[in-house]
């Protein structure tokens, strides 16, 4: 089964504030209708586990989206990252560069990767969003769309949607990619 | 029988080791170690902060919901979650029993979740450590350096998780936030291509989870002194067992044994656990201290989890793990924490065991999903769902008000039951490595191992991008801070000026 060229993979939990960052930025871009997103497989979680090293084989590029703490991600940052040996002693979740270098040992590669953290301020279980958090979103979903623009692959086929379906945006035509990827 | 006394108050003359989060944000550990006035380490305080709200989370929602809601409350083990709460909300709807078809799904959904859950945690948490040694460097101290040292190991531990994961996904519905358990029963069968799809993968991964349960007992008998100490102290154990004894970890009764393996309490109803443990509170800790009512606060802790059910069961009834039981119990009465992983494996291979089983059922296929909601509405719509989640017991508890929404409700989640062995882990542990006047990075890495073995949830809760996991600090009895250092989420070990 061919999969989709590019992978935006957003981790994050709905129900504990503005932890759903990640998670809500997926719904913004399918609800955006962007023309990039044909070829894109769009998938979300609670939290990068090791599994996930299977969902980057074949990709072209892969973008992981997540919510970062007060003062780490200045509004929103996109940046590139490599495969690293990053874990959290204590937890069983892993960083974004940490399932890269589990794909590049698994498969003997990893795609290109970048890294889009939107910054919170809260993450209480049953809190909703921040006004400061959803003013980050405004910010990285612009990001996430030159990202995309920038990656599109020559390749038209219907974008892909998990965890969340909802209707696939038309076919559009080809934008120009952005210069560069850094959005500061 | 004996057990270690939980002290209530600190200790006079004692002065503080604290490891503890710099800010209460969720996703940290925190231990207090109180010193005495030898320096040697009175006591351990784990505190760990994911648990707070659950049940304001929970109060106020319509009660079919719950079972989806509920998901949202862990990122590990939602499918636990998931089927607790619809047990609990069957039992109080009145209805006694749900179709054989949703027993089988959701039977088939829970020990999917077992060997997954197991999966990850052995091959990513805990198989590092084992591997390589505590100390050794802390960057290859993690499923990456499995992976690049044992390459085979990591890719068994990968797509073990991903199988379990598929079994989910196919049961529930959806990979993360299924629906699939609702009131009564379920809301879907699978498809014959479905089942075949996960049936053919059945041989291969009995194997690897035998070939792991084997590379554990293979750890542990090149560093018998090592297992058989690391962590180990007397404690009660909990968790439900079938009628006669089985080991059963979707619907059973509770069952308590004592430190030398005699039964305390059995049979215990599930819908009667507050008759049998009452949860105490620290003013130091978020998460309660579950204990059973009978022996009292300071003998009534208990363990839960894997390495309790091992051992509380009078077989697993299924015949690789039985075998693989039976040479674990060689050893006798089990205390030491990182047998843990032992008996975490040996409940992988009977959760395959079981899902081949399982999957050879024609039920999965068709038949009726949901029982009828009765005649008659009972008069108070009460229940209680207890399951063996991955990391032990997890008791659901709701009452449902006229207005069809949750009106009160109690979790006792595996973390919060081995709240005070956790303590006692770290406090044995610590008592051992720490040299009286530093925290050094050695100490740190024996309480992390110690931690771990319990596989605690501290991914209940965030996991947000830039979350400094551990902290410890050297507190002394006149409250002055000597000593702090840092575990930064890179493994870089940091001492931090006081």
């Amino acid at each position: 089964m061919s999969r989709a060229a590019l992978l935006v993979l957003a981790v994050g939990n709905p129900s504990r504030g503005d932890d759903a960052l990640g998670p809500l930025l997926l719904e913004r871009l399918q609800q955006s209708s962007l023309p990039a997103l044909w070829d894109v497989e769009l998938l979300t979680d609670f939290q990068l586990q090791i599994e996930h090293a299977l969902d980057l084989e074949g990709r072209q590029a892969v973008l992981f989206v997540d919510a970062g703490r007060p003062g780490t991600a200045c509004g929103a940052t996109l940046t590139p990252i490599h495969a690293a040996p990053c874990m959290l002693p204590a937890s069983h979740a892993l960083s974004p560069q940490a399932v890269l270098q589990v794909a590049t040992q698994l498969a003997g590669r990893a795609p290109p990767a970048w890294q889009l953290a939107i910054e919170g301020a809260q993450f209480a279980l049953g809190e909703g969003l921040s006004p400061v958090a959803e003013h980050h979103l405004t910010l990285a979903l612009a990001l996430a769309q030159q990202w995309l623009q920038s990656q599109r692959p020559s390749a038209a086929t219907p974008c892909s949607v998990s965890a969340t379906p909802v209707p696939a945006p038309p076919p559009a035509g080809a934008a120009t990619p952005p210069a560069t990827h850094q959005p500061r | 029988m004996s057990t270690t006394t939980a002290p209530e108050a600190p200790p006079p003359s004692t002065r503080r080791v604290f490891i503890d989060p710099v800010s209460r944000v969720e996703g940290h550990g925190k231990v207090t170690l109180l010193l005495d006035e030898h320096n040697r380490v009175q006591q351990a305080r784990l505190h760990i902060v994911e648990f707070r709200g659950f049940e304001s989370f929970i109060v106020g929602r319509p009660y079919w919901e719950v079972p989806v809601m509920v998901q949202r409350l862990c990122g590990i083990c939602p499918v636990s979650h998931h089927l607790a709460a619809s047990k609990a909300i069957d039992v109080a709807l009145g209805i006694a029993s749900i179709p054989r078809t949703a027993e089988v799904m959701r039977r088939l959904m829970h020990y999917g979740q077992i060997m997954q859950s197991h999966a990850l945690h052995f091959f990513h948490l805990s198989s590092p450590d084992l591997l390589f040694g505590f100390d050794s460097e802390v960057t290859q101290r993690n499923i990456v350096g499995v992976a690049a040292a044992h390459p085979d190991i990591a890719r068994q531990g990968v797509l073990l998780r991903k199988f379990g994961q598929e079994v989910i996904r196919l049961t529930a519905g959806k990979r993360v936030h299924g629906t699939g358990s609702v009131p009564g029963g379920v809301n879907r069968h699978l498809t014959p291509a479905e089942r075949a799809e996960l049936a053919a993968q059945v041989p291969q991964m009995l194997t690897w989870c035998e070939q792991a349960v084997d590379l554990v007992a293979a750890l542990h008998a090149q560093n018998p002194a090592l297992y058989d100490h690391f962590g180990s102290f007397r404690s009660n154990w909990m968790s439900i067992v079938r009628p006669g004894g089985d080991m059963d970890l979707y619907e059973g009764k509770l069952r308590v044994r004592d430190a030398d393996g005699r039964i305390l309490h059995d049979g215990t109803d599930v819908q009667d656990y507050l008759g049998l443990i009452e949860e105490a509170t620290e003013p130091w800790s978020y998460m309660k201290f579950p204990y059973l009512r009978a022996l009292g606060r300071g003998a009534g802790w208990y363990r839960v989890g894997p390495l309790a059910r091992v051992q509380n069961c009078d077989r697993i009834p299924s015949p690789r793990a039985e075998a693989q039981r039976q040479r674990f119990l060689a050893h006798g009465p089990v205390h030491a924490t990182l047998a843990y992983h032992w008996a975490r494996m040996i409940e992988m291979l009977h959760a395959m065991e079981v899902i081949a089983e399982l999957l050879q059922d024609d039920a999965l296929l068709g038949g009726e999903l949901t029982s009828p909601l009765p005649l008659q509405r009972p008069a108070r719509r009460e229940g209680v769902g207890v399951i063996e989640a991955p990391r032990g017991t997890l008791f659901h508890h709701y009452v449902i008000g006229d207005d069809d929404l949750i009106s009160w409700c109690n979790l006792i989640v595996s973390t919060t039951h081995n709240n005070q062995a956790m303590n006692e882990a770290v406090r044995s542990v610590a008592r051992e490595y720490f040299d009286g006047r530093a925290v050094t990075e050695g100490l740190l890495n024996h309480i992390e191992v110690a931690i771990r073995a319990y596989d605690p949830c501290l991914s209940c809760a965030t996991h947000a991008l830039g979350s400094m996991p551990l902290e410890v600090t050297l507190v002394a009895a006149d409250g002055q801070v000597q000593d702090a250092v840092l575990r930064h989420g890179d493994g870089r070990f940091e001492r931090v000026p006081t």
